[in-house]
């Protein structure tokens, strides 16, 4: 079953024809995903060409919607018109939103956030990389890719995995097929102080999710995300879970890289976040090296 | 994005945040004629850098103080012409000091109650968050910790903004009645226009005070601003002062590189802000001391790594350099190419682990391998920290 999208989910691409979202949709399809239309404002009635694949451009969301079926997009966007693409996907009534767009000021994001809310339109990211749901094929071809991650790397399987970095993501998935374990979802929620969806969101669908045994959460400094997932993985989690914090390191007052990721008012520190992972009952990996085998370990396939 | 006292002062006047009068100056002359236009008795001559603790600093000159009452115009002139040109040393600027290049000249007012106001964007409710508490002037972590009973919140729904009736309750539990709960009111709404209008990620008053003579006003302010919203906000770009930032750091902003100096000794070159950290914490592991925090994006161009290579090397003491790439969507061998031709550009001399993983990593490992120089290939993240802690012991 995987969460949230299958290998059957109709996609539609905003930003089909800026280079960046260009080129991943190319990369999507290549992985058998099925893109079924591009939306560019202006450029309505023209095809995205990528090998044998001829994909529809439409004006608007709604209409891409309307005639293709997609019900999934992927906004690559620029950051100031991101927040108005993620509205249009809420008002033509999308089941689920993925915005890739780094750098989408955040008073934009809040209100997107309290507008979106208890609507039927789920939002992952910003500043994400995406979610896989690999598929059956050689390297994991046939899957659902949506968004910037390498579809090769994966392989279909049982772990589920959440995590707020994109490469850290990759390092684990690759580190669990290396071993010969596949994935059933990877879920990459985005390193801004305020997304869509979290990383308890995504462990309780985890949770329901038949096909997933075991689950990999990856975290960093910054907010309480991650206290809370743990907290409540502790109480009603009925699988395995393998976590990794990063930023230990990390001097407080600063932000790495990701803006959600800095300690404040001693606040989000990677010391706490670990404390309560280990409360709850998650196997915490000491170095990002070993974010697989720590979990292979606790789940007792080792 | 941080940006000087005078700047803060400026914002608030201009959204119409009730401040002491206060004008700033870059030469003695000007200090003198902002005290006389000013005027009073009471004045003080704030030093303008962005570091903290400038009260207790001494400036190289031997002058102590970096915050300084005086009494007359002529007597702001003396001060101003102590500090200005002159290096400031506070326990936040490192030995070397900040060069003040600018005074701000205010009143001084007397003072009955000081007060504390912030406004935050809050992570757990994703809204606008106002903080406020009577124990102004004092650190708000320390009230937290010692009287949390004393800080209340009000959250902000962000699609109405900040409510009248929100003002009063905010005002009436800092104990502001009748003729200052109306200021409170006037006050709180300037502020979080302000907040909100420049894309601010917080601002804080402390002190928030209340004078003998029934005034409330904004005496200090610290702004955050949300560097995303930076491309619509030319007013608050305009207010930054590169000068108080790393310049390692204003080098690596030119080049799309997100590079923050830290103070060890093994410099780290990653891809992604999250292998990026983790990769800090895994040399820490091995036994080493992460020199830096260096993110360079998903793509990682030749021209990319030869400008990281630069700022990691003009920090003297780093030893020893470790690259961690995972090449998902990029080819490893045109990665491996980057990094051998920036390493024979800058004429790299110290030990350099490179760890490759992803798209093509064998052709990308041959090309390192071949090229002549002496870099050091590892296999995982622990073995790539091993080795550059290694190297670095063994030179």
């Amino acid at each position: 079953m995987a969460i949230l999208v299958t290998p059957q989910t109709r996609i539609l691409v905003q930003g089909i024809t800026g280079s960046f979202g260009a080129r991943h949709a190319q990369l999507s399809l290549d992985y058998g995903t099925q893109v079924v239309a591009g939306v560019t404002p202006g450029k309505g009635g023209q095809f995205f060409e990528h090998g044998s694949h001829k994909v529809p451009i439409f004006d608007t969301v709604e209409e891409a919607a309307k005639q293709t079926g997609a019900t999934v997009s992927v906004v690559f966007v620029p950051p100031p018109f991101a927040a108005d693409a993620i509205l249009e996907c809420n008002d033509a009534g999308l089941d689920l939103v993925v915005a890739i767009t780094e750098g989408i000021p955040v008073f934009d994001m809040v209100r997107v956030k309290e507008k979106i809310r208890n609507s039927r339109t789920r939002l992952i990211g910003p500043n994400c990389p995406g979610l896989v749901t690999p598929g059956t094929g050689e390297k994991s071809h046939g899957g659902c890719r949506i968004g910037i991650a390498p579809g090769y790397i994966h392989k279909k399987g049982n772990v589920g995995v959440v995590s707020r970095s994109g490469t850290l993501t990759y390092e684990a998935v690759w580190q669990l097929t290396s071993r010969g374990f596949g994935q059933s979802t990877c879920v990459g929620i985005g390193g801004d102080p305020v997304n869509g969806t979290s990383h308890l969101d995504v462990l309780k669908m985890f949770n329901e999710d038949p096909e997933t045994e075991a689950i990999i959460m990856i975290g960093e400094i910054g907010g309480s995300a991650e206290e809370e997932a743990a907290n409540w993985a502790g109480e009603h989690c009925k699988k395995p879970i393998a976590g990794f914090i990063a930023g230990t390191t990390a001097p407080p007052g600063r932000r790495m890289g990701h803006a959600g990721a800095i300690v404040s008012g001693g606040q989000g520190t990677a010391e706490g976040k670990i404390a309560a992972m280990k409360a709850a009952g998650i196997a915490v990996a000491e170095t990002p090296s070993v974010m697989a085998e720590t979990l292979l370990r606790h789940w007792g396939k080792l | 994005m941080n940006i000087h006292e005078y700047q803060a002062r400026e914002l608030f006047e201009k959204f119409g945040v009730a401040t002491s009068k206060g004008h700033v100056a870059s030469t003695p002359e000007e200090a003198e004629k902002a005290a006389a236009a000013i005027g009073g008795s009471n004045l003080v001559v704030k030093a303008q850098i962005h570091a903290g603790g400038r009260g207790k600093g001494t400036f190289t000159n031997g002058f102590q103080g970096g915050v300084k009452l005086v009494h007359t115009p002529t007597e702001a002139r003396d001060i101003a012409s102590k500090m200005l040109g002159h290096a400031l040393v506070t326990k936040q600027t490192g030995p070397e000091g900040r060069v003040v290049n600018k005074v701000f000249i205010a009143e001084a007012v007397d003072i009955s109650r000081e007060l504390y106001i912030a406004i935050l964007v809050d992570r757990a409710t994703s809204a606008p968050m106002i903080i406020a508490s009577t124990e102004g002037g004092m650190d708000i972590e320390t009230v937290a910790e010692h009287t949390p009973e004393k800080i209340f919140h009000v959250s902000v729904d962000p699609l109405l903004g900040l409510q009248p009736f929100q003002t009063r309750k905010i005002a009436a539990n800092l104990g502001l009645r009748g003729p200052l709960m109306t200021q409170a009111s006037k006050l709180f709404t300037a502020l979080y226009r302000t907040f909100i209008e420049s894309d601010c990620s917080m601002v804080e008053i402390n002190p928030l005070v209340v004078t003998p003579d029934g005034r409330l006003l904004a005496l200090d302010a610290k702004f955050n601003f949300d560097d995303n919203a930076l491309y619509r906000q030319p007013a608050i770009v305009a207010m930054r002062d590169k000068e108080e930032e790393d310049p390692r750091e204003v080098a690596a902003s030119e080049f799309n590189l997100n590079y923050i100096g830290l103070d060890g000794n093994i410099a780290c070159l990653v891809n992604g802000a999250g292998l990026a950290m983790a990769t800090m914490d895994i040399v820490q592991f091995a036994g080493g001391k992460p020199a830096n925090f260096l993110d360079v994006g998903g793509g990682a161009t030749k021209d990319q790594v030869c400008a990281a290579f630069k700022i990691i090397l003009s920090d003297k003491n780093v030893e020893g350099i470790l690259v961690n790439i995972f090449g998902g969507i990029m080819d490893c061998n045109v990665i491996a190419n980057g990094i051998v031709e920036a390493a024979r550009e800058v004429g790299l001399k110290l030990p350099l682990v490179v760890r490759l993983e992803g798209n093509n990593v064998e052709a990308g490992k041959k090309t390192l391998s071949e090229s002549g120089l002496t870099i050091i290939s590892a296999s995982t993240l622990a073995d790539a920290a091993q080795k550059i802690v290694a190297a670095v012991k063994a030179a």
